[in-house]
């Protein structure tokens, strides 16, 4: 784990004012652990991604064990014990894009990368997910990269896409 | 409770209403099997062994969580309900490790019963199987996730019973695994070492760390005077090993089969359990006059010990300093006998066995050292001590019956009961009574302690004093007393704590029964009785009138609660922080 | 807080703002620009539009003109849409640069920009919405205001009849009433299984319990279907409105909305939509001065398809993992914690007001004898008109498919049309004039599912489909029965086997075993229904897995482990259009003379195959 490269260097010592966030978030659910989906989605929202320090926090304030919470975070995809690259790459597995071509998509982004899904480049600047449907069945086959949307692709395409982030 | 009538493989049957279709089958002599089922703790349907076909029901009924109703019709045993049993278990096969031979469950596994009672003769489906490492890396309990089904038993003991929550389901599918937050060593989480898990195991997926080869090595080392100490919990239960019945008490034939195996001495831990109350006795009336961290609770079972390490650091002051009964005895027998018996205490090689695994690692504890020295070197569970006999070919059903060895072998009524819940209590209070009213107690069966309830509590007369005493058995029940004491709601002076439910009897190292035994048979009760039984026919009964604990106190340590004593009999401890960055 | 008579004034007054959505003969001089702000335009950036729209018309001081981001229109595969109204002109596929254009042209000078209008699938341009071939066989009760008002506005929604069912319900209609009402409407549940609504309605009601709850699944798992989600988009009142119905029919006084996070607009507009009812009273303590109390708290759910299943949904609400309870108890005795639960999906739910105000008669006229109403579908896939279609029960897979679809691009053949999801089948063209309703899709092997519908061309290898639905259900099993954490990969292991050239005699059988066993011994609803795209596959396609088994060839040419991409050379014009496209460069020559595939090299995407211009490259 690279937790404490994640501290702040800002000389505020050592202090990490996105526990204070994710405290308030508790405090807000009223220290209701049938919350705790709620709590781990923004405490993913904080760091983009949920560090062992916050789920130490989860767990002694929620009084929930840190297996149980473990548990739960490597039940459901979105939640993420690593931090994910500078730009997050989804393509989209949905069947819509798949019958239209998507793994082909993927392949390409993948050799480009050399990475795997789930995996980040070692400069930390892409990483990369298979997605299921995003909604965007007109446009398939489709890829986001954070927030953008790119529709109607071809592996062809990738590389440019791609150079537009270097 | 009303009754309801239905009909199982054609039987008619009238069972009552609250029954599942499986208790309902048990009950008139139709055998559906059953994997991940463990009744009250894991009623989760998640094997899929127990599906029963039911007239009218869309698909296959799930008989371990289904209920009887009236006028139901099930069929067990239909083609459909074979073939899709087969086809589970085999596929259950195909992602275990099979290495039945070298298990060390292999014989009392329920996974490999099952094969053989559904007489799996191939595995048709093939594939891929996650390999996880093996965690035996901590000093008490092994982890082998590859043996592991996800029957969750374990996992439900761990936090719905035990309430200790070390361990869990993680990640999803294909890909799912029992294990820790951070897939860290169980040593390195809050586990209490408690070993429930192991007892509600149906495979070898989690076991203790042997010992076995370290005292054959200290047995074979003609340099060490090895001798082994056995607490009261053992001999209720060693017999079940060698298929006796459950709550056997086989005293003298587990000492036979100790010497036998070559230990120079065998004593017996209810001796060391007799300092304890000694010890503990004094410490809780001089706690209760100075009225001082009350209520003083007992700190005879290292899975509670750590469990309060772990979760209520701030109570600790609370725990009495008195070491386990087995510490303190290692202790006296590697300074009061070795000074006695001439012998180097550093060639002395204590074995303790013991009904639990957590005794593994409080053995490794810092604090269980004198003058350099582990007060104990190695502890055997009651199934390694068996496991020991057998690979010397002892049959305990065939030996003679054979005593402890002296100086020390003799002990109270008082140490034999320390293996059930309440046992310790009990034995306090027959001392702690006389000792504080100078008067000669009229019945010493202190009825109100005994039982299975989760909390139970007294008040105890002390002449003109009223004590208040609770005994909780299971850790989720000393949470719940913890809990009080932290919110400032607990007026108990006197709390006993054992780790286990029921108690030693029923200890993580003790022999493993299976589901459906431990559904219909209550083993921890029939133990149990077996330990009172004893009590009742020993000449002595109160630790403070053993004459054996007389004399060393004589001879060696002054007055219980004296500077000796704290040297050699008390510890302390240290919270525990995990997780670190 | 406001009481039935402000609600009604808010209703008049507000209806005469936006009558003019509706009124085709309307005669005023205001315009409405609605712009289809749906997660499918969104991504298209229909944003930009509208920001563009609200510029310009700032900075050309024009009045009477409103640009309006509403919920999804349907056409996804034209999007970005903008519809002006009253005169209805449809634009398609618009970008911020032809915002100018419209306002300049349409708005000030009543000129349609031609160039922008919709172009049917048969080549003609259309005008208006209702022109399009796409919108004729359609029924709109469920989306019925998707597309008309502006979601984040509860005024609008009150306009067009928001909020008069709940009215109705409670100054008008006992719980039994209720009940009654949406058992004789017939409407079952939409989420799959069919379930009658009423009936699950009435079993919650009779449930003992000192608490009860209801509860709405929008955590649509189907990988192609979206129609939940645009409800939510489009029309979150019309699901707090029916929840709060369902509450007082039950008896319950607070709900719960489980929202996969992965839809950020809907779980947004649908939190809008919650606080302005709070805001308006209509959610919160005694609603309509009444003795009914019922609030609604969302729930988000972080990715797993298993979420879907009712229990397992509930498991997931608590705040634990999705792993599914037994049934029974079934969620109607002891559901969200351990209470009596009323569970439905969003687009039963969306059905319930127009049940309420039209009649159990009205509604239950639509459809076919044992499934009423209409059902809405996402369609995708190798169709023309990718996008939302809600039309009655009854309807054709032909007329879906063909009419409203618009058929099979680029000249290919119908192969198949997948309904259900990773539980359901694939249908192949014989059955293609089988009417929709839960019972026929289930005789030929499929099910009606939630709603999503992947129609398939010739190109597509149906053993690969298979292995690919199968690639979901693995990933997607929770893992807590062996039959389907164990099974389902057993499964793929085989069909990876047969798509890698590596099958072996007696697999199709070994699948079929498994198969049987796993829908038999599953523990919930994932696991019984994981094996169906695999039998549906074998059941109409058998003859292509014997062809991967026994000849070792894909016949669709899709399974690359079987196939080569090669170059006619008969045919080649050594144009290097393929070369340039390859993203390996595989692909070398001269200028002039026939190019040729470095096979080492190629990964058979397939790019140069839709490239060449003369059709000279295909897999053998």
């Amino acid at each position: 784990m690279s937790e404490n490269n994640e501290k702040c260097a800002c000389g505020c010592n050592g202090h990490d004012e996105r526990e204070d966030k994710v405290l308030e978030v508790i405090k807000e659910c009223k220290y209701d652990k049938s919350q705790l989906m709620h709590i781990l989605n923004e405490t993913q929202n904080i760091y983009g991604y949920i560090p062992m320090s916050a789920q130490k926090i989860i767990s002694k304030e929620l009084g929930i064990s840190m297996a149980e919470i473990y548990g739960v975070i490597t039940f459901y995809s979105r939640f993420s014990l690593e931090p994910k690259g500078k730009y997050n790459i989804a393509v989209c597995l949905g069947t819509a894009c798949y019958v239209k071509g998507s793994q082909s998509v993927l392949d390409k982004v993948k050799e480009i990368l050399g990475i795997d899904v789930g995996q980040v480049t070692e400069d930390g600047k892409f990483s990369l997910e298979a997605t299921r449907c995003i909604g965007a069945c007109g446009l398939a086959p489709v890829m986001t990269i954070n927030e953008e949307v790119y529709g109607k692709l071809d592996p062809s395409m990738v590389k440019d896409i791609l150079a537009k982030y270097e | 409770m009303e009754n309801v009538n239905l009909t199982i493989d054609g039987v008619k049957m009238s069972v009552p209403s609250s029954y599942t279709i499986l208790e309902a089958a048990r009950a008139n002599g139709i055998e559906i099997p059953t994997l991940c089922h463990l009744k009250d703790i894991n009623e989760i349907g998640a094997c899929r062994m127990c599906i029963v076909e039911v007239e009218g029901a869309r698909g296959f009924v799930t008989s371990c969580v289904g209920k009887v109703s009236e006028g139901m019709v099930v069929r067990t045993n239909t083609k459909a309900i074979r073939e899709a049993r087969k086809t589970t278990l085999e596929l259950l096969l195909s992602a275990h490790d099979k290495k039945c031979l070298t298990c060390v469950r292999n014989k009392k596994c329920e996974l490999q019963t099952l094969s053989e009672k559904l007489h799996i003769d191939g595995i048709e489906f093939e594939g891929e199987m996650e390999r996880h490492p093996i965690d035996n890396l901590c000093p008490s309990i092994v982890r082998d996730p590859n043996k592991c089904i996800l029957c969750k038993r374990c996992v439900s003991m761990c936090k719905k019973v035990q309430e200790v929550g070390a361990i869990d389901t993680m990640n999803r599918g294909f890909k799912s695994v029992v294990g820790t937050a951070f897939n860290k060593s169980l040593g390195d989480v809050p586990c209490s070492l408690c070993g429930q898990c192991i007892n509600v195991c149906p495979t070898g997926a989690l076991s203790e760390k042997d010992a076995t080869k370290d005292v054959w090595k200290a047995l074979e080392d003609p340099e060490k005077y090895v001798v082994v100490q056995t607490a009261p919990a053992v001999r209720a239960a060693i017999g079940e090993e060698f298929g006796m019945p459950i709550g056997t008490l086989a005293t003298g034939k587990m000492v036979a089969g100790l010497k036998r195996l070559g230990f120079d001495k065998v004593f017996d831990t209810n001796t060391g359990a007799d300092f304890t109350i000694m010890e503990e006795g004094t410490e809780v009336i001089e706690r209760i006059k100075e009225n001082k961290d009350l209520p003083i609770i007992t700190s005879c079972s290292p899975g509670w010990v750590r469990f309060a390490e772990s979760n209520y650091p701030d109570l600790l002051p609370h725990l009495s300093s008195c070491k386990s009964p087995h510490q303190m005895f290692g202790a006296i027998i590697k300074s009061y006998y070795a000074e006695k018996e001439e012998i180097d205490p550093a060639k002395i090689f204590v074995v303790s066995v013991m009904p639990c695994v957590a005794k593994k690692a409080e053995s490794e504890r810092e604090e269980m050292k004198v003058n350099g020295l582990r007060d104990v070197d190695a502890v055997l569970t009651t199934r390694e001590a068996a496991r020991m006999m057998k690979q010397a070919g002892i049959d305990l059903s065939n030996v003679e019956d054979e005593t402890f060895d002296n100086p020390m072998g003799e002990a109270s009524g008082a140490g034999a009961i320390f293996g059930t819940t309440g046992g310790v209590m009990e034995a306090a209070l027959r001392t702690v009574s006389e000792v504080v009213t100078g008067k000669e107690l009229e019945k010493i069966d202190f009825e109100e302690v005994r039982g299975e309830k989760g909390i139970k509590e007294a008040t105890i007369k002390l002449g003109d004093q009223d004590l208040k005493i609770a005994v909780a058995h299971g850790l989720g029940n000393a949470r719940k007393i913890m809990d009080s004491i932290r919110e400032g709601k607990c007026d108990y002076q006197f709390v006993e704590v054992m780790a286990c439910p029921g108690g030693c009897v029923n200890g993580g190292g003790q022999p493993i029964h299976d589901a459906k035994t431990r559904a219909t048979v209550d083993v921890r009760a029939l133990r149990a009785k077996a330990l009172y039984d004893a009590d009742k026919s020993l000449p002595v009964r109160k630790s403070h009138e053993n004459p054996v604990i007389k004399e060393i106190y004589k001879e060696y340590l002054g007055k219980p609660g004296s500077e000796k004593a704290h040297e050699l009999l008390h510890t302390h401890y240290h919270a525990r922080e995990y997780f670190a960055e | 807080m406001k009481t039935i008579e402000e609600l009604n004034e808010i209703r008049e007054n507000t209806l005469k703002e936006i009558s003019l959505r509706k009124d085709i003969n309307y005669k005023g001089n205001e315009k409405h620009i609605l712009v289809c702000g749906g997660t499918g335009c969104t991504s298209s950036h229909s944003a930009k539009i509208i920001e563009k729209l609200n510029a310009h018309i700032k900075e050309k001081q024009i009045e009477n003109v409103r640009v309006i981001r509403t919920g999804c229109f349907g056409l996804c595969a034209k999007g970005p849409i903008i519809i002006v109204r009253p005169e209805d002109t449809f634009y398609a596929m618009a970008t911020e640069d032809d915002v100018e254009e419209i306002i300049e042209k349409h708005i000030l000078n009543g000129e349609i920009v031609e160039r922008l209008l919709c172009k049917d699938v048969d080549g003609g341009t259309v005008k208006r919405l209702d022109e399009l071939n796409f919108y004729k066989k359609q029924k709109r009760i469920v989306l019925k205001n998707c597309g008309m008002i502006d979601p984040e506005n509860i005024d609008e929604y009150i306009a067009f009849d928001g909020y008069k069912a709940l009215e109705k319900v409670l100054t008008s209609m006992t719980p039994e009433q209720v009940i009654e009402e949406v058992k004789a409407s017939g409407l079952r549940g939409r989420g799959g299984a069919g379930f009658p609504t009423g009936k699950k309605w009435e079993f919650t009601k009779m449930a003992v319990g000192d608490q009860k709850y209801v509860a709405c699944n929008a955590d649509e798992g189907d990988p192609g279907a979206f129609m939940d989600r645009s409800v939510l988009e489009g029309d979150p009142h019309t699901v707090v409105e029916a929840m709060a119905i369902a509450a007082y029919a039950i008896g319950a006084n607070k709900g719960y909305v489980y929202v996969r996070a992965e839809y950020p607009i809907a779980v947004h507009r649908l939190q809008i939509a919650i606080d302005q009812a709070r805001e308006y009273g209509i959610l919160g303590k005694n609603i309509f001065g009444t003795d009914f109390s019922f609030d609604l708290e969302i729930r988000l759910g972080a990715g797993a398809f298993v979420c879907g299943e009712e229990t397992a949904l509930m498991e997931s609400v608590e705040g634990h993992r999705g792993e599914p309870r037994t049934r029974p108890p079934f969620p109607a005795n002891k559901g969200l914690f351990g209470k009596p639960t009323l569970l439905n999906n969003v687009e039963t739910y969306a059905n319930i007001t127009q049940i309420i105000l039209n009649g159990a008669e009205w509604f239950s006229s639509i459809g076919t004898e044992t499934s009423k109403g209409t059902k809405v579908f996402a369609v995708g896939g190798n169709i023309n008109n990718v996008g939302l279609v809600e039309v009655p029960m009854g309807t054709t897979l032909r007329e879906i498919i063909f009419d409203i679809g618009g058929g099979i691009p680029n000249g290919r053949k119908f192969k198949a049309a997948q309904t259900g999801g990773p539980s359901g089948g694939c249908i192949p063209a014989e059955h293609l004039d089988t009417p929709i309703d839960y019972e026929s899709l289930a005789v030929i092997g499929s099910m009606m599912g939630s709603g999503g519908l992947i129609v398939m061309d010739d190109s597509k290898c149906m053993v690969g489909i298979a292995k690919f639905f199968l690639d979901f259900t693995v990933d997607e099993s929770c893992g807590k029965c062996p039959p389907c954490r164990i099974g389902t990969k057993r499964m793929y292991e085989i069909l990876e086997r047969i798509t890698s050239g590596k099958g072996e005699e007696g697999d199709v059988e070994k699948l079929e075993k498994l198969a049987k066993n796993i829908k038999a011994s599953s523990l919930c609803g994932l696991g019984q229904s994981a094996p169906n795209p695999v039998l549906s596959t074998i059941r109409y396609f058998r003859d292509e897995y014997e062809a991967h088994i026994k000849e070792k060839k894909c016949p669709a040419g899709e399974c690359k482990a079987m196939t080569k991409v090669m170059i006619d050379k008969e045919k080649c014009r050594g144009c290097s259009i393929c070369s340039k496209n390859c993203p390996v460069n595989a692909i070398s020559g001269e200028l002039k003379s026939p190019f040729e595939i470095d096979q080492n090299k190629c990964i058979k995407c397939g790019v140069c195959i839709a490239k060449c211009p003369f059709k000279a490259i295909s897999r053998v």
